[in-house]
């Protein structure tokens, strides 16, 4: 209707993602409930689901990445991804303290069940400083060298960015590979006990959170590949590194609070 | 940047047309329309509810539900508390969310603060989308095993406390219901951080905080409670969930666990959610009493910064859901303490409110109706919260009806009330089409009527002792609910006026001005036609 546009806002084109992203967990968590009461086909409506869900991020965000390569997000645009990117880390923030509620609740105020103190009586923990403080440093090491490969596209220097985000990436599946071994290893269930439930989920949306943290920090690896990212203009590298500095954040609560206060 | 053809270009391609217009809109006021018609229809669903409810309550004894489960007296009280349930969950999630956040909220944030659309207006889309695959897994629930596979849908309240939403309800309907709140909740968190980024980045140039209108305001504040509260809850349904399909044991005691933690978690969100819920109203309604007193709202900022302290002190006073699952002494003296604080800010909202009000040349047009109903119903809920802020009071009235009568007052009345003020006040600006005044005013007073009849009996009753949530009861209350049916039955002829008032309006509404409210109205959604332009602000007003 009226006029020239006057203004750097960015006013997005129609879009199907949304629709289809919304339809598609609809379908997942259909398919998840159908699953777990042994409905027949939920898990292929929960698969199909899922797969469709994942198809639509990588392209919505595809959209995004175009978009940005293709100047549309102006200066002001990009304020608006920090502030949303922010209040995402927040909300996310918020999850894990139901967590952590969850687990204080259960270890400050030991029920009689488990013999009155935390840990429950029969529950052997891990050693905090053996692998869980490997993660720990690994995890610390890996903020640094995000931070190298940030400060690298800052000063132009792509040959160090890829650097910093290949050891970020390697240094994060390594988190996650310790993580597997350690669960593997584990003296205690999952099922049936305060401890388990409170460590397994805790850790365990923890451990999800890192396996997205490597994913975005790969896709950011891929996109340096691809010569995206400017020394002015590197939004999605600077997002993933808050989210993974965020993962960061979280793992030192869980260790001091789980793996080390908590230990026997 | 662009040359004139590629802009051509590009606004034929943001006007999408037919269905693809809605399913694939990137444009914050069809997002809006879509919440609104969203909420109306969710809305009539959950009040035929209530109707139910309440037609099986006028009289003693189970003789109305049977008649839906074909004399099946077990089926009947199942389906007596599957209302309750579903319900509430619609009211809150799917009915007042949907209509004063996403739909007065996407319609009129972007407008006020002078901006083009939201910050994110894709993901814009996607809050909204979420929302119909949300309650159509609810509406499936009703269809699949609740307490057992003979007893369809979720019966345990929309608190949905363990262990009757563990153990108490084994069945398939419940992990529907709890992954339907997952749905709701992901929709309100990117809901949220549009909201707010919209608020801080996208404010026309002048437009400073301490010049943002009201309702602005209290969006921000409620995003804020959205954006911090929802995750909370998404944990403890997730624990449900593990607990009831997984084997974990955070709410059951035989594993260590503990089921109280489940209604801590449940009320450090459920507290800032009824905050949620009204704090928008409290927004749009000083816009109306503003507009139709001639007058500036009284204390602007101790208006928006009273909002602001309601949304924080929303965050420290949860346990007063709890009072009589035997917290020590002391725990309780600071949740009364801390809860009796937020009488307070709401207080300076009342009063001023009355003071903007006083000296004005009031105009009774229908939404300046609602907005002194809204005054009234809200006080009164408010001053019932006072009373049961009190631990000692409420050990006696906790889950009576004496709470139900408070939490109507605040939310059924006061939340509803701010839609149908924001409805009248802005469905000429919406659609073009003014509302006919004489059948608005017809539907307030027979609503005002009505839901005060439904309401006011159950203070009685609940102090009589009357239990909530039960599907019979003694003979003693009988009086009270008889009339409290019949305000139901007042206040659905109120509904059908509503219908009226829409038919009407889309049909044959007058053309509606740029500014039908005079010089009361003064924030900018009035100085555009009306409707506004598809993208309006292309180029961005000035605030002085």
């Amino acid at each position: 209707m009226a006029g020239e546009v006057m203004h750097d806002y960015h006013l997005v084109k129609p879009s199907h993602w949304p629709v289809v992203s919304a339809a598609s967990t609809f379908f997942t968590a259909l398919g998840a409930v159908g699953w777990m009461h042994d409905y027949p086909y939920a898990p292929y409506v929960f698969t199909l689901g899922f797969l469709s869900l994942l198809y639509c991020m990588a392209s919505w965000w595809g959209d995004v990445i175009a978009e940005a390569n293709g100047g549309d997000h102006t200066p002001i645009v990009q304020v608006g991804l920090r502030y949303g990117m922010i209040l995402f880390i927040a909300s996310e923030v918020m999850f894990f303290v139901a967590w952590f509620w969850a687990y204080f609740n259960a270890a400050l105020f030991t029920p009689d069940v488990v013999g009155g103190v935390w840990p429950p009586t029969g529950i052997e923990t891990f050693d905090p400083w053996h692998i869980p403080f490997i993660n720990t440093l690994i995890l610390l090491l890996s903020g640094t060298t995000v931070t190298w490969a940030h400060h690298a596209i800052i000063e132009g220097d792509r040959e160090g960015l890829k650097k910093g985000l290949w050891l970020s990436v390697l240094l994060g599946a390594t988190f996650t590979g310790f993580q597997a071994y350690e669960y593997a290893h584990a003296a205690f269930g999952f099922a049936g006990n305060i401890y388990g439930s409170t460590f397994y989920m805790a850790t365990g949306f923890h451990g999800f959170h890192v396996i997205v943290g490597t994913i975005f920090l790969a896709v950011c690896l891929g996109r340096a590949y691809r010569g995206h990212f400017t020394p002015d203009q590197h939004f999605g590298l600077e997002a993933a590194a808050w989210y993974w500095h965020f993962v960061d954040v979280v793992w030192l609560f869980l260790f001091a609070s789980i793996y080390w206060w908590g230990a026997g | 940047m662009a040359d004139e053809a590629a802009i051509e270009v590009g606004q034929a391609a943001h006007h999408p047309t037919g269905w693809r217009r809605w399913l694939y809109s990137t444009n914050h006021k069809d997002i809006g329309t879509m919440y609104l018609v969203f909420a109306v229809i969710s809305g009539l669903i959950g009040f035929a509810m209530s109707i139910a409810i309440r037609m099986e309550m006028m009289y003693p004894g189970v003789e109305v539900l049977p008649v839906l489960t074909g004399g099946d007296l077990d089926a009947a009280y199942h389906l007596f508390n599957v209302l309750i349930t579903a319900h509430g969950l619609i009211m809150v999630f799917f009915l007042v969310m949907p209509a004063l956040i996403g739909g007065f909220g996407n319609w009129f944030l972007p407008i006020m603060i002078g901006a083009p659309d939201m910050a994110f207006p894709r993901m814009n889309n996607v809050s909204f989308w979420l929302l119909p695959p949300a309650i159509t897994l609810l509406v499936i629930s009703t269809m699949v095993g609740g307490p057992s596979d003979a007893l369809t849908g979720v019966g345990g309240g929309w608190t949905v406390y363990p262990p009757l939403s563990t153990s108490g309800q084994p069945g398939p309907a419940m992990d529907l219901a709890i992954l339907a709140l997952h749905l709701a909740g992901a929709s309100s968190i990117l809901g949220a951080v549009n909201f707010i980024t919209t608020v801080f980045n996208m404010r026309a140039p002048g437009m400073t905080m301490h010049k943002m209108p009201l309702f602005v305001w209290s969006l921000l504040v409620t995003a804020f409670l959205l954006l911090l509260a929802i995750p909370v809850l998404a944990g403890a349904i997730t624990m449900l969930l593990t607990d009831r399909n997984f084997g974990t044991t955070f709410f059951d005691p035989a594993g260590g666990g503990d089921p109280l933690l489940f209604q801590h978690l449940f009320w450090f969100f459920g507290h800032p959610e009824v905050y949620i819920l009204i704090l928008p109203g409290f927004g749009l309604i000083s816009h109306i009493i503003s507009t139709f007193s001639r007058k500036p709202i009284f204390g602007y900022l101790g208006m928006a910064y009273a909002m602001v302290a309601i949304g924080f002190i929303g965050f420290i006073v949860w346990a007063h859901h709890m009072y009589t699952v035997g917290m020590d002494v002391d725990v309780k003296a600071y949740f009364v303490a801390a809860t009796m604080v937020i009488a307070v800010p709401t207080g300076i909202k009342i009063f001023s409110w009355i003071a903007t009000m006083w000296g004005g040349s009031i105009e009774f047009k229908t939404p300046m109706l609602w907005a002194i109903g809204f005054i009234f119903v809200f006080t009164v809920g408010g001053v019932t919260g006072v009373l049961i802020s009190n631990a000692g009071i409420d050990q006696s009235v906790h889950d009576t009806y004496y709470i139900v009568a408070h939490f109507h007052y605040t939310m059924s009345l006061g939340a509803v009330f701010a839609i149908f003020a924001g409805f009248y006040y802005w469905i000429g600006k919406m659609s073009g089409r003014q509302y006919p005044e004489t059948l608005g005013k017809i539907h307030f007073w027979l609503s005002f009527i009505g839901v005060n009849m439904v309401f006011f009996p159950q203070h009685f009753l609940g102090l009589a002792g009357m239990p909530r949530r039960i599907v019979d009861y003694n003979e003693v209350f009988s009086y009270w609910n008889f009339w409290s049916s019949i305000g139901a039955y007042i206040s659905t002829a109120g509904v059908l006026v509503f219908l009226l008032v829409l038919w009407k309006t889309f049909r044959s509404g007058e053309k509606c001005p740029d500014n039908p409210w005079g010089e009361g109205a003064t924030t900018l959604e009035w100085t555009l036609p009306s409707p506004p332009p598809f993208h309006q602000f292309n180029e961005l007003p000035k605030i002085k």
